[in-house]
């Protein structure tokens, strides 16, 4: 069975895997939107997955993503999977994966905690599990709850 | 062990060999700590106090631990609460003090500022508490009060009563203990009760804690009974802060119950968790659990500075 038509690209990439509802979650970690975008952009959300269950996919065109997007994409979605497709092929292909520290990548949940007062220093945490990801805040000890509304 | 430099933001920061190592070297302290011997071993060094918020007891135990040393204390914190109000930032502030101090003890009021302080500074950093975060010389020293009262603290049965939902303090003594092989119980009302966070963690320890609203009923096993505070402002309504301050409150009743040598432990001030009528039981260890403070926070005073005791 095909799983979906789409336009396929020549060059780009495709993040498959996507946990089911956190496309566009995805996008908004590329940065993409209507105004900024002048190559194939697709999303697909809520398609059988031959692993487990339903997920979403993203492709887009004309696109590789640098180390601190893939590790955004790791935490709403640790089983994505990145494919970079060169030539219409999958030239590349790879699971994301969190380091045990992360920076600058989410803001800490805890209004009081130091790295939310104006300092100059990054938010830090520890990865304390990777799926479901677990994050601890390396300042105030707090543990991340709402990950996704707070990605930088 | 060499503790030298060693910035203390968080017991969780210590390996068991290390707090005992700091217990140890604690009770080595206790005579100077009472005047009756005299030490000039930090002679030329000078703490740089810095609290943002008031804390009059941790600051002066600090200051006094340093001055029975032979230490200088300067107090940063009032010189600078203008450049602090004019927004400087933390991060700029401890830079300034540690170009004027050997070690930083910082109370701050957001939580991960000491460890933010530890960042900036290559001088050691203590943390006299952030915010809600740790305090981690307050679990030292009710560690060490354990340790002298009762000879040991595996195998104990400790109960911690009170706030146990917003008193980190009580999180990190939690975890502590349960690193030193006490057996805990948590009684608090259920809107007060222990964070899963803190029992998750405690079990991760090897511990095997018991959870309970019932003090009646585990008070005639409890070796060490360590109350904190209930803060009215956690509740809404004053009504049932006054029901919560009243079952929870200890008093020479309640006491009648516990085994001769249980000790009651409280980090001070006090509202009305304990009676005064208790001050003058033998149970009662909370100005002794105060003092002890000195002799632990001369140890690490000694410990991070690198000097030999
Ligand atoms: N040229 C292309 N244009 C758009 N999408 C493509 C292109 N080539 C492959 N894909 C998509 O990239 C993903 C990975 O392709 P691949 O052929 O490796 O599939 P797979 O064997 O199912 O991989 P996996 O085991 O990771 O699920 C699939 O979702 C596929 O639809
Ligand atoms: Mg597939
Ligand atoms: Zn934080």
């Amino acid at each position: 069975m095909r799983e979906f038509k789409v336009t396929p690209i020549r060059n780009g990439t495709v993040i498959d895997h996507i946990n089911s509802g956190q496309a566009l979650n995805v996008l908004r970690i590329l940065g993409i939107n209507e105004h900024n975008v002048d190559s194939t952009v697709s999303l697909l959300m809520h398609v059988p997955s031959k692993k487990t269950g339903w997920k979403d996919v993203v492709k887009v065109e004309d696109r590789e993503l640098d180390k601190q997007t893939v590790d955004k994409i790791a935490l709403i979605s640790p089983k994505a999977t990145i494919d970079i497709i060169r030539d219409f092929n999958v030239a590349e292909k790879y699971q994301v994966r969190l380091s045990p520290r992360i920076r600058n990548l989410v803001h800490c949940g805890n209004p009081n905690c130091i790295t939310n007062k104006c300092e100059p220093v990054a938010p830090e945490f520890d990865v304390e599990n990777h799926d479901p990801p677990m994050l601890r805040c390396i300042y105030c000890d707090r543990t991340l709850e709402d990950i996704s509304g707070n990605l930088i | 062990m060499n503790f030298e430099n060693m910035d203390v933001v968080s017991i969780r920061d210590f390996t068991r060999d290390q707090i005992e190592e700091i217990l140890d070297k604690s009770r080595a302290m206790l005579p100077y700590a009472k005047g009756e011997k005299v030490s000039r071993a930090l002679e030329g060094k000078i703490l740089g106090n810095l609290f943002f918020e008031p804390s009059t007891r941790t600051r002066l135990s600090f200051e006094s631990a340093a001055n029975r040393l032979g230490a200088r204390v300067i107090d940063v914190s009032q010189t600078s609460t203008t450049s602090i109000v004019k927004g400087e930032t933390l991060a700029d502030t401890i830079r300034m003090v540690e170009a004027y101090s050997d070690v930083i003890v910082l109370r701050h009021p957001h939580e991960g500022a000491a460890r933010l302080a530890a960042h900036f500074s290559k001088k050691p950093v203590i943390n006299a508490g952030d915010g809600a975060g740790s305090h981690p010389t307050q679990t030292l020293l009710d560690l060490f009060t354990i340790q002298e009262e009762m000879g040991g603290i595996e195998g104990n049965n400790v109960t911690i009563l009170g706030d146990l939902k917003y008193g980190r303090t009580a999180h990190s003594l939690a975890e502590a203990l349960t690193v030193f092989g006490a057996k805990l119980t948590f009684v608090a009302p259920e809107t007060l009760q222990m964070p899963k966070d803190t029992v998750d963690q405690v079990k991760k320890l090897g511990g095997d804690p018991t959870i309970t609203s019932d003090i009646e009923g585990v008070i005639a096993d409890t070796d060490v009974l360590y109350i904190t505070r209930i803060q009215k402002e956690r509740f809404p309504d004053p009504a049932e802060y006054q029901k919560v301050a009243g079952t929870y409150r200890v008093d020479r009743e309640m006491l009648r119950e516990a085994k001769k040598d249980m000790i009651v432990m409280h980090p001070l001030p006090r509202i009305d968790e304990i009676a005064p009528e208790v001050d003058s039981t033998a149970h009662a260890k909370y100005f002794q659990q105060a003092f002890n403070g000195i002799p632990v926070r001369m140890a690490l005073l000694t410990s991070v500075l690198g000097v030999e005791f």
